[in-house]
């Protein structure tokens, strides 16, 4: 029989909600590639190539990793104007990020690769809805990005709690994690 | 903190109507008392409510299919004046069977025994059995409710839509999801369908969420991970199971809604609709709905059925005045059931052109669940070997779930083998089977819980006598409406057929299938007989007068009689033992509270 715990060492709920959270979203995705490896193994699968503009994407996310990392730095030294506007550059980079997913979603269509539809290829249709579903959670990311920004703005919050900001880099790292794989699972496994 | 002391600041709620010796102050009104409570105990009699009125209308389509299966030939005018169009000259039409089989499906499973069991155990034990005054979240806990109340309404409204609501079954495999021209049904009822479930996967979520951080974080002090009540295990699974597995429905649905609404064809192929014509989509896939709708579709079934083993396990243990039978090993097996309900979904799938070399690792995964499950029946089994038992009525339900469990368990054994399950297939074994195990099996775990923590939740008895009644012909009638149900599909009679009395090979089943019927319509009027207990009890039943009339160990019975939000008037109780002392040391019981004393012999 272990020892009666002890309460510091616990993290703290919120935390976990996101973690488990984060479990789950990981399931929906780890659903939508696995049966995308199933329909690819079957017959009338479209070969195409990612649009370039998602490299472009992928840059822009991963240095949207590192000024939210930046933000976290800032609010830890209790610098309240860098740390927003590191949270401001983050969000628009995740703004970047969408529109340049956009830009791919229109090259696709501009080369005759229906996306919806019905001359569509479950091949382009599977990319449009993982990356479509991908994309929402990054847009969760940027209105969240917003909440904490203008809460952070009243004198109430403005305290050294930096747990909101913790929250919010660590679903930021998640997302951009995320998207990662999506790629190279995208690029080159898939 | 004194027996006395609790019941006087119980008297002080009563007398105030509002908490005021707990940790916060404020006015209830009566929208934030029963409405929008963040009151965890508030939030699972809502789930519980909730689940009933589901039941009641689940259990209603039951007996209106059971009535044309039973009386194919009959005209019943009042079913005309209950059902209008869809029961034209007093007879069920195929296509009101049809989405009266859908929705009875759906509603149970989902509705029932997943919000209205899960839902309601696990918001209301798990602060009171660990020792935490609310969820982790109350807010999120209150949406949980509301989505699930949303999801409600939106599938009892596709029952009023002129075309009626989705027909194709409840795991609404396309292509009869996916057309809206495949049927009636297919049109705005599945819309409906996929809308409610949407909701429903998010308020699974939510709940999920609690559950898990509030097991992990809002332990009191001294409560470890094994010194938990089995319940709160099995509970914890539970949401392990959902928060896993639920994302992966919602994945299949996405993917169902855009081959319905935007042409796409991932589950689509080379489709002719009678009067629509030849469909455009090419190169789609049913089986993978198949995949991704099992992949939750089993861990599912163990969502349902694990809350009722570990209330069971608890009941059991409280009644037989006896430790649990190998504490560890029925932790373990919950364990090791979690982890297999991830690895067998294929064996829904045998008959849709499985590889068999695939097909033989999922029968192998499939019958290595008889391992723990036949762990916790061995256990259950030498929990009661020579206890004090105490025959109430939650104690009988509890034995009723164990006896509906190697019942329908073995035949688990059966279906899970490929080569006999290719003849069972959709036949009346495989609804005889899961109705026993899942179905009737949880339903009893439900029942147990109802009766034995009903105390707590109201502060009242419910009538024993109702409730001896209420298990003997619930218990009896279960038998006898699925055990026939075995010979009849071993026979070969399908599922889901419309009117047996065609065939010259299902003839024989006129008069089975009559008697069939006429039970299911006794045990449903008996299932009122319950609702009147337990409502009438509410406002009229036996007041409980001591705090653990049960003599039971755990936590939620050193609160107040009816506890306030925030369960503990004072300080949360220690925990110093785990939940099972009972007949220790020539003690009936020892709570978890008590400290250990300093001659208590050693063993846990």
């Amino acid at each position: 029989m272990s020892t009666a715990l002890n309460t510091k060492n616990k993290i703290h709920p919120y935390k976990m909600y996101l973690y488990i959270g984060l479990g789950s979203i990981v399931m929906m995705f780890a659903g939508l590639t696995s049966a995308y490896i199933v329909k690819k193994s079957q017959a009338n699968w479209l070969d195409f190539e990612l649009p370039k503009v998602f490299f472009i994407a992928t840059v822009v996310i991963l240095l949207s990793s590192f000024t939210i990392q930046m933000a976290v730095k800032k609010a830890k030294e209790g610098l309240q104007t860098p740390y927003r506007s590191f949270l401001t550059i983050t969000a628009f980079l995740g703004v970047v990020f969408m529109n340049l997913q956009y830009q791919g979603f229109m090259a696709l269509q501009a080369n005759n690769i229906a996306l919806t539809g019905p001359r569509s290829n479950s091949a382009a249709s599977f990319l449009f809805v993982i990356t479509l579903l991908h994309l929402l959670h990054v847009l969760g990311g940027v209105i969240a990005i917003f909440g904490v920004r203008f809460k952070s703005l009243s004198a109430k919050n403005n305290t050294e709690n930096t747990l909101p900001v913790d929250l919010l880099s660590t679903y930021w790292h998640f997302v951009d994690i995320l998207w990662i794989y999506l790629f190279v699972f995208l690029q080159w496994i898939g | 903190m004194s027996h006395e002391a609790a019941l006087h600041n119980h008297e002080g709620h009563e007398s105030h109507g509002h908490d005021d010796h707990g940790h916060h102050e404020h006015h209830d009104t009566f929208l934030t008392k029963y409405v929008f409570s963040q009151d965890h105990k508030m939030i699972a009699k809502q789930f519980l409510i909730t689940g009933m009125v589901w039941a009641v209308l689940g259990g209603l389509m039951s007996v209106l299919f059971r009535l044309q299966l039973g009386y194919p030939d009959s005209s019943f005018p009042w079913l005309e004046s209950l059902l209008g169009k869809w029961a034209k000259g007093g007879q069920i039409t195929p296509a009101a069977y049809y989405a009266l089989v859908t929705t009875h499906g759906t509603v149970l499973v989902f509705f029932v025994l997943t919000a209205g069991l899960s839902g309601t155990f696990a918001n209301f034990l798990i602060p009171l059995q660990i020792g935490a005054r609310d969820m982790a979240s109350p807010f999120m806990n209150m949406l949980s409710y509301w989505f699930f109340f949303t999801a409600s309404m939106i599938m009892l409204s596709s029952l009023f839509v002129e075309t009626g609501p989705f027909s194709g079954g409840w795991t609404a495999y396309p292509p009869l999801s996916a057309l809206h021209d495949a049927s009636p049904g297919s049109k705005t009822g599945m819309d409906l369908w996929l809308i409610s479930m949407a909701l429903f996967v998010v308020s699974s979520l939510l709940g999920g969420l609690n559950y898990i951080a509030t097991i992990l974080n809002m332990r009191t002090k001294g409560m470890t991970m094994t010194r938990l009540p089995l319940t709160i295990w099995a509970l914890f699974f539970t949401a392990v199971l959902g928060v896993l597995s639920f994302p992966v429905l919602l994945s299949g649905l996405i993917l169902l809604i855009f081959d319905r609404n935007f042409g796409t064809s991932f589950y689509l192929s080379d489709i002719f609709v009678n009067g629509v014509g030849a469909l455009s989509n090419e190169g789609g896939s049913a089986i993978l709905y198949q995949h991704l709708f099992w992949f939750l579709g089993h861990p599912e079934v163990y969502i349902i059925l694990l809350p009722a083993l570990g209330m069971v396990s608890e009941i059991i243990s409280v009644n037989s005045r006896k430790p649990i039978f190998g504490y560890m090993a029925m932790l373990g097996s919950l364990f090791s059931i979690a982890i297999l309900a991830f690895l067998v979904w294929a064996h829904h799938m045998f008959v849709t052109g499985l590889n068999p070399f695939l097909g033989s690792v999922f029968v192998l995964l499939t019958l290595l669940i008889a391992i723990p499950s036949g762990i916790k029946v061995f256990n259950w089994l030498t929990t009661l070997w020579r206890g004090n038992i105490r025959f109430t009525p939650g104690m009988l339900f509890a034995i009723g779930f164990v006896s509906l469990f190697i019942s329908g368990g073995l035949t688990g054994i059966w279906l899970g083998n490929a080569a006999l399950d290719i003849y069972l297939h959709d036949s009346y074994f495989v609804v005889a089977h899961f109705h026993i195990v899942m179905g009737v099996a949880s339903m009893f775990g439900m029942f147990a819980g109802v009766y034995h923590w009903y105390p707590k939740m109201y502060g009242r008895y419910l009538n024993n006598s109702l409730g001896y009644l209420h298990f003997w012909i619930t218990f009896a009638g279960a038998y006898l409406i699925f055990w026939p149900m075995h010979y009849q599909g071993l026979a070969g009679m399908p599922r889901r057929y419309f009117d047996f009395s065609i065939w010259e090979s299902f003839k024989q089943f006129a008069d089975l299938n009559r008697f069939i019927s006429t039970v299911a319509m006794i045990v449903f009027a008996t299932q009122i007989l319950f609702l009147i207990n337990f409502f009438y009890s509410i406002f009229k039943g036996r007041k409980v007068t001591v705090l653990n009339p049960w003599e039971a160990n755990t936590l939620e019975w050193t609160t107040p009689i009816r506890p306030g939000h925030g369960n503990w008037p004072g300080e949360i109780p220690e925990v110093h033992r785990w939940p099972y002392d009972y007949s220790k040391d020539g003690h009936d019981f020892i709570p978890q509270n008590t400290p250990v004393g300093e001659d208590e012999s050693s063993t846990h």
